[in-house]
């Protein structure tokens, strides 16, 4: 059992320690075989690059055909008043390389729309490309040739105070969603054999005190819930009432001294206080359900990814040895209770967890062998991941830019819908599609040369409030203000990062901010 | 004028935007306009000339970005903003700000407040540099490991950002007082710990002036703060004497849970458990090190013993889960950290810097959280002064206790109560005339002396009701009036 000094962290795990504790290290695996793709190394730009390049992300490429101006520098803190005249790709490389030595980067000197009319599949052996400032019709003609490739585009813009993301990704499957706050498996409603086996073990009336106050409260429960069937029809407690005499009948069950007042029995108060979630009825979460209903599960091919095979090989468990139910999750929340007990009802769970992933791998071997592939093409190891993660589990569908921008398809009731609301961050995305509009006709944002204003009073109808964005609009003149470039940044980086790592969900599909008001919102367009 | 009838024009021609003002009902559209323009300014501004570059910018355009919001009136702006080339003069020349912290979020807020216009940045950080920092702390380097993280911080912004003056403070902030503090415009916090931001919460509160009970605005020095947890963030804007305080929303920072010491010594059921054994028991009574060496989570050696001796004690009750890695963090209480969220909170603080200084936009009012676990997430809200705060409401905090209880009582109070939650509190009241320490823990001397108070009860202590109670501790730079109110 003695460890030795192999156990001491390797530099690499010393420096991405805090991040590691987050996605582990098969997440930064992930990150350390990608390749990501700026376009524009804007502010917006190498602020996103900055945060991808200290995580460690494999390697980088910027594609950017401009040279830096004064007024890049300003912005921008990976140029430097030295490279004025240069181009910009190489410069802004040299400063985000020097970073990270881990990360390799390269640049190419070159106007994103030059090389999707020369090489269009150059952009083909990314992980993801981030386009940044780019105009609209740079943004469909990528889209259109990402789309067709399956590479993930995230498309990113500061415009004055205003920051927007759009993430386009035909199909993105997450197993380790992570939530924030999931309810725990315990069956507890429909216990499994060996839990009940190893409930029958406890007899609470029998027992002395000390092992009386240190039962783990998940048989608490159990054995009262007992009890409540045999008086109630073995029906749950199903309204507050019920909840409240449920409750109410557990805490009779704390033991009294010779004076007739409660002990401090912890675990009893445990007890009553998860009664309202412990009695959940288990079922299949609806997230979970679409996923076993959609085509992709249903109709596995030896193209299909792992993904979705071990989805049809769950649903099989759920269909069969499952009986309407999940895999067993395997992990119970920790509770006042003996070491011995606590760990000796752990184990039930996590034993009953093990053997149905292994019913589990039955099934998606007998897949994967249904098509000519060998078992070992997807390991244990991901089999027991995924069904640990089974309530879990999401897949996000963006939908293409060409749908969002075609007047056939564009998403009107969503856009309607959200003007309703006096606040709505969608007037932002609104003036975003106009702005770009302009720029179509005038090559060159409102405002950006320079701004003689004397503002028309316009008459008080109902297109007035269109009129002080225009003005705004103007007032912005494409400026990029660094903060508002930095908020995205660390904003879209880590939408990369899930991306790149599937883990944590990702949003859909249009991300909107207002530094003025210092809020956001999300769109579906 | 022609670009702005041509821009409503292409406004009203985007197919998109077309379709949908026509879809929306009239009045739909102009209540939101009153809505939301409600306090913006009456008419518009006739646009000041954009002329040069001023003469002091160090290149051709180098501060174009920032100009367009500074010389140009909008409709969102403050009410007292005036468009003018002076708000980029002051930014630059004249206007100070305090950066207290130069790790997640400090190296952040440097980068964004020099590239926002920023000259006159101090910056204050008692640490120094380690390995674990450089995935995110970007202004340092391996090379720099073991240095200040303060004066790595301000020569590598210096370096970079020409005409930038970043001053370090390599300093508890606790070393500084009130004159150096005084001569901020703006101090913004990256701090990592709730004490620290209590304290400067409690040093500008310090500062701010009252004549006949009327507080001077001149003496406000506003306070943005951030805070960041993994993938979750804050950033608030506080006005001290004005707005909500960081004592205020004391409850937004609930304490830290501490595993019950009879689970440790006896009932471990976690890895973590284990590990707490060892640190709290074992390595006190077995000093691995020698006498007096203190368990250093910096030092990979006594990490090793700990991880050795978790694993050992773990393997007594079958429980599995013990890693180095899970032995380091419940030791060192690691807080998982990446770049992107503090990037992203400390911009939004940098955004209200900015306008703050600038007046050029209504400020965050003044509380925003942000999520990005499960897509992005933001909620801002207007957090509320609390009536009876007890460090910024100026009024004598309500002591309830019998006459018979114990002066550990009235300890346990001050350590327990959600809204003090103080840390080490040293007790002291008048009594005869004389300043008497009912308790002190932070002196040994003293502490031995006025333990046995503990055991007394208030009127043994000659304690009487309505007794005014000063209380110390280091969550605040001003002792705390209690009133002892006796009840029967």
């Amino acid at each position: 059992r003695q460890r030795t000094m192999t156990d001491h962290k390797t530099s690499k795990e010393q420096k991405y320690d805090r991040q590691l504790r987050l996605w582990g290290d098969h997440g930064q695996e992930g990150l350390e075989n990608a390749h990501v793709c700026l376009l524009n190394a804007t502010a917006t730009g190498t602020e996103i690059l900055k945060n991808l390049v200290l995580p460690g992300i494999g390697a980088f490429t910027i594609v950017d055909g401009h040279k830096v101006s004064g007024e890049d520098v300003g912005n921008n803190f990976f140029l430097t008043s030295s490279s004025i005249g240069k181009n910009r790709a190489q410069a802004a490389t040299e400063l985000l390389q020097e970073l990270n030595s881990d990360v390799s980067g390269n640049f190419v000197e070159e106007s994103p729309d030059k090389l999707l009319d020369n090489d269009p599949e150059f952009f083909h052996r990314f992980s993801l490309v981030i386009g940044v400032q780019l105009p609209e019709s740079t943004c469909l003609r990528l889209g259109s040739v990402l789309w067709d490739a399956g590479v993930p585009f995230l498309v990113c813009r500061t415009y004055g105070l205003i920051g927007y993301m759009r993430l386009i990704v035909k199909e993105h499957t997450v197993i380790e969603s992570h939530p924030d706050n999931a309810l725990e498996d315990l069956r507890l409603d429909q216990p499994f054999t060996e839990l009940k086996h190893h409930i029958e073990s406890y007899d609470l009336d029998s027992m002395e005190k000390k092992d009386h106050s240190h039962t783990p409260w998940i048989i608490v429960v159990a054995k009262y819930l007992e009890k409540w069937y045999s008086e109630h029809n073995s029906q749950l407690p199903k309204n507050y009432k019920e909840k409240e005499a449920f409750r109410q009948l557990i805490r009779e069950g704390i033991l009294t001294n010779e004076n007739g007042t409660p002990e401090d029995e912890e675990n009893f108060e445990e007890a009553i206080k998860n009664v309202n979630t412990a009695l959940n009825p288990t079922k299949v979460p609806s997230a979970t359900e679409d996923i076993f209903n959609a085509e992709q599960c249903e109709n596995i091919t030896s193209q299909s990814p792992s993904f979705w095979v071990m989805a049809h090989g769950v649903r099989d468990f759920v269909r069969n040895e499952g009986n309407g139910k999940l895999p067993v999750r395997g992990t119970i929340p920790d509770m006042i209770a003996d070491s011995d007990k606590f760990i000796k009802l752990q184990n039930v769970y996590r034993d009953k967890a093990m053997k149905d992933a292994a019913v589990v791998s039955k099934h998606v071997e007998a897949l994967l062998q249904s098509f000519g592939k060998p078992p070992e093409s997807i390991s244990e190891q991901e089999i027991k991941l995924f069904c640990k993660n089974a309530a879990f589990l999401r897949v996000v569908r963006c939908r293409s830019l060409a749908e969002e921008y075609s007047m056939d398809t564009f998403n009107k009731d969503e856009i309607t819908s959200c003007m309703d609301s006096a606040d709505s961050e969608m007037v932002l995305y609104l003036m975003l599609r106009s702005v770009d509009r302009f720029y179509q006709q005038h090559s060159r944002y409102p405002g950006q040369k320079s701004y003689q204003k004397n503002l028309e009073t316009l008459n008080h109808n109902g297109n007035s409030a269109n009129v002080i964005f225009i003005s705004s609009s103007c007032r912005y003149g494409a400026a990029e203000p660094h903060t508002v470039a930095a908020f995205l940044g660390g904003s879209a980086a880590q939408e990369a990062i899930k991306i790149i790592t599937h883990q944590f969900v990702p949003f859909n599909n249009t991300f909107l901010y207002n530094a003025m008001s210092q809020t956001s919102a999300t769109f579906q367009l | 004028m022609k670009n702005s009838r041509e821009f409503q024009n292409f406004y009203f021609e985007n197919d998109v935007v077309r379709q949908v003002v026509i879809a929306l009902p009239r009045h739909k559209v102009a209540h939101f306009t009153l809505n939301v323009y409600d306090n913006m300014a009456e008419g518009e501004e006739p646009m000041v000339v954009d002329g040069g570059n001023g003469d002091r910018s160090d290149w051709q355009g180098q501060w174009d970005h920032v100009k367009k919001f500074l010389e140009r009136a909008g409709p969102f702006t403050h009410p007292d903003f005036e468009p003018s080339t002076e708000s980029l003069q002051f930014l630059m020349d004249t206007c100070k700000i305090l950066v207290i912290g130069a790790g997640g979020l400090g190296c952040e807020l440097l980068k964004d407040l020099a590239l926002s216009g920023f000259r006159h940045i101090h910056v204050v950080d008692m640490d120094t540099i380690d390995i674990s920092n450089l995935n995110r702390q970007f202004l340092f380097r391996p090379k720099d490991v073991g240095r200040p993280k303060a004066e790595v911080a301000a020569d590598f912004v210096n370096d970079r950002v020409l005409g930038c003056n970043v001053v370090p403070h390599f300093k508890k902030i606790q070393d500084l007082d009130e004159s150096f503090y005084r001569q901020f415009h703006i101090v913004v916090c990256g701090l990592d710990s709730v004490v620290a931001r209590r304290w400067m919460n409690g040093m500008l509160l310090s500062l701010l002036i009252y004549e006949d009970g009327v507080l001077d605005p001149s003496s406000i020095i506003p306070l943005i703060d951030g805070g960041t947890e993994g993938f979750k963030g804050n950033a608030r804007v506080i006005l001290p004497g004005m707005t909500a305080c960081i004592d205020c929303t004391l409850e937004l920072y609930p304490p830290q849970i501490n595993f019950p010491m009879c689970t440790i010594a006896s009932m471990p059921r976690l890895p973590e458990h284990c590990v707490e054994y060892v640190r709290i028991l074992l390595w006190p009574k077995e000093k691995p090190f020698g006498d007096g060496e203190a368990l250093d989570g910096d030092d990979p050696k006594h990490i090793q013993w700990v991880y050795q001796k978790s694993l050992d004690r773990a393997a007594e009750f079958s429980i599995t889960g013990v890693t180095y890695r899970l032995t380091q963090g419940v030791v060192k209480r690691i807080i998982p950290a990446v770049a992107s969220t503090n990037a992203v909170i400390a911009a939004a603080c940098a955004t209200e810097v900015f306008k703050i200084a600038t007046s050029a936009y209504v400020p965050l009012n003044n509380y925003m959280v942000f999520n990005d676990v499960d897509g992005l997430y933001t909620y801002t809200f207007e957090a509320e002064r609390k009536e009876n705060c007890s460090a910024c409401s100026q009024v004598p905090q309500d002591l309830q206790f019998l006459p018979s209880a114990k002066l550990q009582e009235v300890l346990d109070y001050l350590t327990e109560n959600a809204s003090l939650q103080m840390k080490s509190p040293a007790i002291t009241t008048t009594l005869d005339g004389k300043n008497k320490t009912l308790y002190l823990q932070t002196v040994a001397s003293i502490e031995e002396r006025t333990r046995p108070n503990l055991s007394k009860t208030l009127k043994e202590l000659g304690l009487v009701d309505g007794q005014e109670l000063a209380v110390a501790d280091v969550t605040t730079p001003q002792t705390v009036l209690f009133k002892l109110n006796f009840i029967s």
